[in-house]
């Protein structure tokens, strides 16, 4: 029973957390996306930015000596997500709304979203050095094992694991609310699907605009922090995880909240798994397998790790550009 | 009309004479050994800014993995004209390569009859299934016999070694790889929207460079491959003036060709085709024209020169070196050279290269400088205490001004200092 345990916590634990990540990217860059028409290449940034944020906060709080049943860091999460996505409408007005007012093509508007991403990298890396930084300031994060009938190896989930997916949970479910309930919300799908006759109908286009920018920010923000009190802080997260995310985006179809989710968990599980050494698991039928079993059985050897995304972004691009979920092609 | 032209070929003249200026002033206070250097490197840049005017100002193809391709180039020419390894040729390694191309031409076949298979009454469904079978099993078959040819080359002999082919040869190998890889990519994203293209290229830049670093049977990967030839008389015996010289010589005659090549093309009816695609796309499609296609031609092509611009680049620094392509350096100074000389025109390209790469050049010691005297005086009057890494953070104020610069032009001069002149008819 060892094996399962080691595939639930290598595989199926793994693979629900950077799932979860990744589909809180991706739900931002989706509705960016839909509404704003454009792939924003500066999410990546905007999380390590909202990670950074979420740190100052934490330093903060934990130089003020609170100490708290929960993690710091998940305390301070919620503020700094306020001031991200403040940050994310200041960009929006400053370097992409102008470009918008004098009707650029949305491929400029994606170059001017990559120009941002330089700009927040240089900015982090400048103020904050390069290197890693833990997030657990106060205290050692804590790890919960959990015993596994039949296994000497318990299950292993650490704290900020167990926070990443109750907020994603409490997420997901705010946001459906939001979208199907609220008259913004509503709006907002609206413009998503017909921006034209949106408009037309009196929907206000700038609450739209701003609301998907909070959204974005707020999301980037709690999906770098959580994603760095899960590992460490470093700023090198943005072109390295785009691709995953874009990937989820595109599966899932653009303008596809609930498409990006599953985009983000079927992209993250295809990932752990296909990195995953699966003749572990098949150690115990040793004797019955026809075959001699070699040390190593991944499919991807994890250096190439990055392929994977792309594959699944290229496959999809080729069969059904349209994703799982009938998005835009957006031609 | 006629005043229009005449004012703009005003501003070549006059922009180009303070380049050439600023070009004559590095030459006298850098010294000739420098500045040739910087020359020779900023010209290989321009052939790289070349190939992007064209995918971005003749066809609106927004490229974010010129580094990608710049590798791919470089990495080839490598391969191609570096001496060859007696050890491979001796060990059984030759044979293992040369199964594993006949098993990717076998695959690559079979995909492409797969692919063409409607003629022989496959229906869509039925296809889309071989073609995933067909993927599946090409991919387990090629990984295994890439694993072991890996592990069986690297223990017999370290790495593959060269071809021990003629530079020149090397060169336009690099540029026929970059086009083939850019023919795959954009035959899948060239006929959905431009973000794709974006994603896939990033994506793509982001794969090769993963591959080329881990793949240490065939470039040693992050061991670095020195000295790569050059196409004329090296520096060995310490003739710098000399050898850069000639070195610079021949990038200036590869941009002059492929300078007159483009503007032939740009003012033949393709170029024309190209720009009415590009300014309406609609449009040109009623008329007929097979907007895929033009736009995947000019992909390849731009992608071609990047490559070639790749291997000229690596072959003067003389050391192959996976790690030393980054993102930064290799796709978005590129941009800013392009955006900022003006797409679509081949001049403002090469003037935007040479303009920004000297500036750049030029800026990491200014940073420096710069920084170390906010750090020395914040510590005596403020008694701040500067961060340890401050050189490196330094650094990392040219990520920001690139960034900037993007932003900026878009917003301000979206057409660069050197418009792309329309012509009227």
């Amino acid at each position: 029973m060892n094996e399962l345990v080691f595939f639930i916590n290598k595989g199926l634990v793994s693979g629900l957390i950077i799932g979860s990540i990744y589909a809180l990217g991706a739900i931002g860059v989706t509705l960016i996306f839909g509404i704003l028409r454009f792939a924003h290449f500066a999410h990546g940034d905007m999380m390590t930015l909202g990670a950074f944020v979420t740190l100052i906060l934490t330093a903060a709080l934990a130089a003020l000596g609170i100490t708290l049943p929960v993690p710091l860091a998940f305390i301070a999460m919620f503020p700094a997500m306020v001031i991200t996505a403040f940050i994310a409408i200041g960009l929006d007005r400053t370097f992409y709304k102008p470009l918008r007012q004098a009707g650029a093509r949305p491929v400029v508007l994606v170059m001017a979203s990559v120009g941002v991403t330089l700009m927040l990298q240089g900015l982090i890396r400048l103020f904050a050095g390069v290197r890693a930084r833990d997030m657990f300031i106060e205290a050692p994060k804590e790890i919960f094992r959990i015993p596994f009938p039949g296994a000497t190896r318990p299950v292993i989930v650490t704290e900020p694991q167990v926070l990443l997916i109750g907020f994603v949970v409490v997420a997901v479910i705010a946001l459906h609310w939001f979208l199907t309930r609220s008259r913004l919300g509503k709006a907002m799908r609206a413009v998503s699907d017909n921006p034209e006759l949106a408009r037309i109908t009196g929907i206000n286009t700038n609450h739209v605009v701003w609301a998907t920018w909070i959204i974005g920010g707020a999301l980037a923000c709690a999906a770098g922090t959580l994603l760095s009190m899960d590992v460490t802080l470093k700023p090198d997260l943005s072109f390295n995880i785009l691709l995953p995310i874009f990937a989820a985006t595109i599966v899932g179809g653009i303008g596809q909240p609930y498409g990006a989710i599953a985009g983000g968990f079927l992209v993250g599980f295809c990932e752990t798994l296909a990195v995953f050494n699966w003749s572990i698991l098949l150690r115990p039928f040793r004797d019955e397998l026809w075959f001699e079993l070699p040390n190593s059985m991944a499919l991807v050897p994890t250096q190439y790790k990055l392929m994977v995304p792309f594959l699944i972004l290229i496959i999809v691009l080729i069969f059904r550009p349209t994703g799982i979920f009938r998005g835009r092609v957006l031609a | 009309m006629s005043e229009e032209r005449q004012y703009s070929v005003m501003r070549d003249v006059v922009l180009f004479a303070a380049l050439g200026l600023l070009i004559l002033f590095i030459f006298v206070s850098q010294g000739p050994v420098y500045s040739l250097r910087m020359m020779v490197e900023a010209g290989c840049y321009a052939i790289i800014a070349l190939g992007l005017t064209i995918q971005w100002g003749y066809a609106g193809l927004f490229n974010v993995g010129i580094m990608g391709f710049i590798a791919a180039g470089a990495a080839t020419s490598m391969i191609v004209s570096f001496p060859q390894n007696a050890d491979f040729w001796n060990s059984g390694g030759p044979g293992l390569v040369a199964m594993f191309i006949v098993k990717l031409a076998v695959s690559g076949a079979a995909l492409w009859a797969i692919y063409r298979s409607e003629r022989w009454g496959i229906g869509p469904k039925l296809r889309a299934l071989l073609t995933a079978i067909a993927i599946a099993v090409a991919y387990l078959v090629l990984s295994e016999h890439m694993a072991e040819m890996s592990d069986e080359i690297e223990q017999a002999s370290g790495w593959m070694g060269g071809l021990g082919m003629p530079v020149f040869v090397g060169w336009i190998v690099a540029g026929i790889v970059a086009g083939v890889i850019a023919w795959l990519v954009g035959k899948i994203c060239l006929g959905l929207r431009a973000d794709y293209l974006a994603i896939a290229t990033l994506g793509i830049a982001q794969i090769i460079k993963h591959f080329l670093k881990n793949a240490d049977w065939l470039t040693r990967g992050t061991l670095t491959v020195s000295p790569l030839p050059w196409p004329v008389q090296t520096p060995a015996d310490g003739e710098f003036i000399m050898a850069r010289a000639s070195y610079l010589t021949v990038v200036a005659i590869a941009i002059v060709i492929i300078y007159l090549l483009l503007q032939r093309a740009y003012h033949s009816p393709w170029g024309r085709m190209m720009r009415a695609i590009r300014d309406n796309e609609n449009a040109a499609a009623s008329m007929g024209k097979d907007v895929n296609r033009r736009r995947l031609e000019i992909f390849v092509l731009g992608c071609i020169l990047m490559g070639f611009g790749g291997a000229v680049l690596i072959h003067f620094a003389s050391i192959y070196d996976p790690s030393g392509f980054l993102d930064l350096n290799h796709t978005f100074l590129i941009w800013v050279m392009v955006i900022l000389g003006g797409s679509g025109n081949n001049r403002g390209a090469i003037f935007g290269a040479i303009f920004v790469y000297i500036v750049w050049v030029m800026s990491e010691p200014v940073a420096l400088m710069l920084f170390n005297l906010i750090g020395t005086y914040g510590q005596a009057w403020l008694g701040w205490e500067p961060p340890s890494d401050l050189a490196s953070r330094a650094l990392q104020m040219r990520v920001f001004v690139i960034g900037l610069t993007i932003t900026l032009v878009l917003r301000f001069a979206p057409q660069g200092v050197l418009p792309e002149r329309q012509a009227r008819h």
